[in-house]
């Protein structure tokens, strides 16, 4: 008998060509570029290079696109980009799901909807928000631009095995209590750095009742607690997502797929390097209020006051955060009042994430502007398809095309200085929503909520399901 | 190591990193994110254009565009410093390897802090620049060290995994691989080039073994 061995022990083994020097040789079974990424296809131009696994590397038009009156792109330079990596996978003989492909969308929602995705693969991409990939059981991480041109070369890359940590989730989340929640308010307890140099394991029983899109935006938050990667072991749910979707394996080898996936858990005592235990059922809705996501806070609480903090760093970083966001020590999160909203992103523009926010919208008028970017253009169809569109355009927002849009704010959907948003992004760091801009990060039914009041919200009352 | 490596796949390797004695600015700063090194909106440039001019931009720039005094970096007694010594999260966020070549082009080539994000850590190993881990209390001393006397160099010693100034000394952290790399200046790509039947060895008995994961439509 062999050591018991995690999930992530068993992945990244699988994929280990050859080690030295205390780093691994990792085989790469999938690479998604996308129009960051030239800098990788020059590097391997200046070195007289050529895509090396051109079936096994795909490209998505996501950072640069634009939201309105596609095709047209609006400034030379933007275009640029996405015109760049037009031409870097068509020299490369590299598949694209490009601005006008039926298929487009943000890369780490195309990557499970089209079944590129699955259970045991390692996935990588010059992006960090790869660690969503995980929420299938794959071993998925963002790289930088040098790495991306050594696999676009060679398909592989040289890794430190990271350490192991699970985080082990009990408890029933309750009614409107969704991953994004339970991310924040992991984030705030162990800090943005607090999985760093690891790879999380997410277990537990409210992990098992998370459905499948809500896993992928608790692995995608996994990269803002600083970890390398976050893996959820395969189950029944995962195995009914994946079935027949366009690049999912058919017939007999859909078959040894089942076979394999079936051995893709953590073994009775495996060892993890750090073990963290939380309960969801205690959670309530999160709203961030500072500069980084660690700076997280339930919905019914009040701003931090530095003056109280007496660690030198900490009481800076508070009154600098509070400072940037225009907030005041002791002030009421519900009584701080939104410029605008944003719904969408890698993080949370799902079908489901979707219908959240219409659930809390529905029949509702939103008191300020906003944009709805959907996490692909097959779940903007979808939402079309169920009467979604409707809702938010009925509530005064604006129904866009999807691409990264205002999380990241390179493609000209920018939060305008000094305004405040409300996000179900990512990233509340300082100038990414634009420069000068504010953002406050929560779900969607959070931001759908902010849209209603005005004010950052609890968003359970305006649920359908709400008994007061 | 290095003979193996061909000739003409070796002139793409980094500058070697030995022991850098250079005026050190503190920024004593925690969760430093790469979109604060380097704004996204400045990702479009090409990487012979150099980044060095972006480096910090909008926190070391006031709502005008004006240098603010009041950053450490913007005084003159930092004009030439080669290395920072900020606070813990040093590079989280995004991967955007943009801000390592901001910190290069602005002549930074090593940064000292309590901790790093793992992918800037990583994309700051190919490009020679060195992240050296100390303890909080260590980079609390160093930065107050260079504060209160900005002309006395700090000595930042690879090899030994030491950084010196005057009579003081602290130890520092690294991968044991990532040091190696900077210490010799090895290029992966010319490194992994010597793993060429291996690879395709891997590959081929992976695509015989596990034909589900190469993509049917591929």
């Amino acid at each position: 008998m062999s050591d018991p061995q995690t999930l992530f022990d068993k992945v990244w083994s699988a994929h280990e060509i050859a080690s030295q020097g205390g780093e691994s040789l990792l085989w790469v079974d999938r690479h998604f570029v996308h129009e960051g990424s030239f800098q990788g296809f020059d590097q391997v131009k200046a070195r007289g290079g050529k895509v090396a696994e051109p079936s096994l590397t795909f490209g998505v038009a996501d950072h640069y696109v634009p939201t309105r009156n596609r095709p047209a792109i609006a400034s030379p330079d933007i275009a640029r980009m996405v015109e760049q990596l037009t031409e870097n996978t068509r020299a490369n003989d590299v598949t694209l799901f490009g601005l006008n492909d039926p298929r487009q969308g943000i890369v780490h929602v195309v990557g499970p909807e089209q079944g590129l995705t699955l259970p045991g693969l390692l996935i990588v991409c010059g992006d960090s928000h790869t660690s969503t990939h995980g929420a299938l059981g794959a071993l998925a991480f963002g790289i930088g631009a040098s790495e991306v041109a050594h696999v676009l070369m060679t398909q592989t890359l040289w890794q430190k095995k990271p350490k192991r940590m699970r985080i082990t989730i009990d408890g029933r989340p309750s009614e409107g209590i969704g991953a994004k929640d339970i991310a924040l308010t992991l984030i705030a307890k162990i800090g943005a750095n607090g999985a760093q140099g690891h790879a999380i394991e997410f277990s537990g029983a409210a992990i098992r009742t998370l459905s499948i899109e809500a896993r992928l935006t608790l692995c995608n938050m996994s990269i803002e607690a600083g970890a390398r990667c976050a893996m959820i072991a395969p189950d029944d749910k995962t195995i009914a997502y994946i079935k027949d979707r366009p690049y999912t394996p058919q017939g007999e080898t859909w078959t040894q797929a089942l076979d394999e996936w079936s051995t893709l858990k953590s073994d009775d005592g495996a060892k993890f390097d750090r073990e963290v235990t939380f309960d969801a059922s205690q959670m309530a809705p999160v709203v961030t209020w500072g500069t980084s996501p660690e700076h997280a806070l339930p919905i019914d609480a009040q701003l931090p006051d530095p003056a109280s903090e007496n660690d030198e760093t900490r009481r800076k970083a508070i009154a600098d955060a509070l400072d940037y966001m225009g907030l005041k020590p002791g002030q009421k999160l519900t009584d701080v009042k939104v410029d605008r909203i944003f719904i969408g992103s890698c993080t949370n523009a799902r079908i489901e994430d979707l219908r959240a926010a219409a659930a809390v919208l529905r029949g509702r008028k939103s008191k300020v502007p906003g944009l709805i970017a959907p996490g692909s253009s097959m779940v903007k169809r979808q939402a079309e398809h169920e009467g979604l569109d409707r809702i938010f355009l009925d509530a005064g927002l604006e129904w866009a095309d999807s691409g990264c849009s205002m999380c990241v704010a390179i493609n000209g959907d920018l939060v305008p200085p000094g305004e405040r948003c409300a996000s179900s992004t990512n990233r509340n760091f300082r100038g990414r929503q634009g420069p000068g801009a504010r953002t406050h990060i929560m779900s969607p039914a959070m931001v759908a909520a902010a849209a209603v009041h005005g004010y950052l919200a609890d968003a359970r009352p305006l649920l359908p399901s709400y008994k007061s | 190591m290095r003979g193996r490596f061909s000739p003409l796949i070796r002139a793409d390797a980094v500058e070697k990193f030995t022991t850098l004695t250079a005026s050190a600015c503190p920024l004593r700063l925690a969760n430093v994110d790469t979109d604060q090194i380097l704004p996204a909106r400045y990702l479009k440039v090409k990487r012979a254009a150099g980044f060095g001019q972006y480096l910090f931009h909008d926190i070391r720039r006031d709502t005008q565009g004006a240098l603010r005094h009041d950053f450490p970096l913007n005084q003159p007694r930092w004009r030439d410093a080669k290395i920072l010594v900020a606070g813990h999260n040093f590079g989280g966020g995004s991967s955007r390897e943009a801000a390592v070549y901001a910190l290069c082009d602005a002549g930074i080539r090593c940064v000292i802090a309590p901790s790093f994000g793992d992918i800037f850590s990583q994309n700051a190993t190919k490009n020679g620049l060195l992240t050296a881990v100390v303890s909080d209390d260590a980079a609390a001393e160093i930065a107050t060290a260079v504060d209160a006397a900005p002309d006395l160099p700090l000595a930042v010693d690879l090899e030994n995994r030491q950084i010196r100034r005057g009579t003081k000394s602290w130890e520092f952290a690294i991968e044991p691989a990532r040091r190696e790399r900077l210490l010799n200046g090895w290029d992966d790509i010319a490194t992994t080039q010597s793993f060429k039947s291996q690879i395709a060895a891997f590959r081929s008995r992976d695509k015989d073994a596990h034909q589900w994961k190469y993509p049917p439509l591929g």
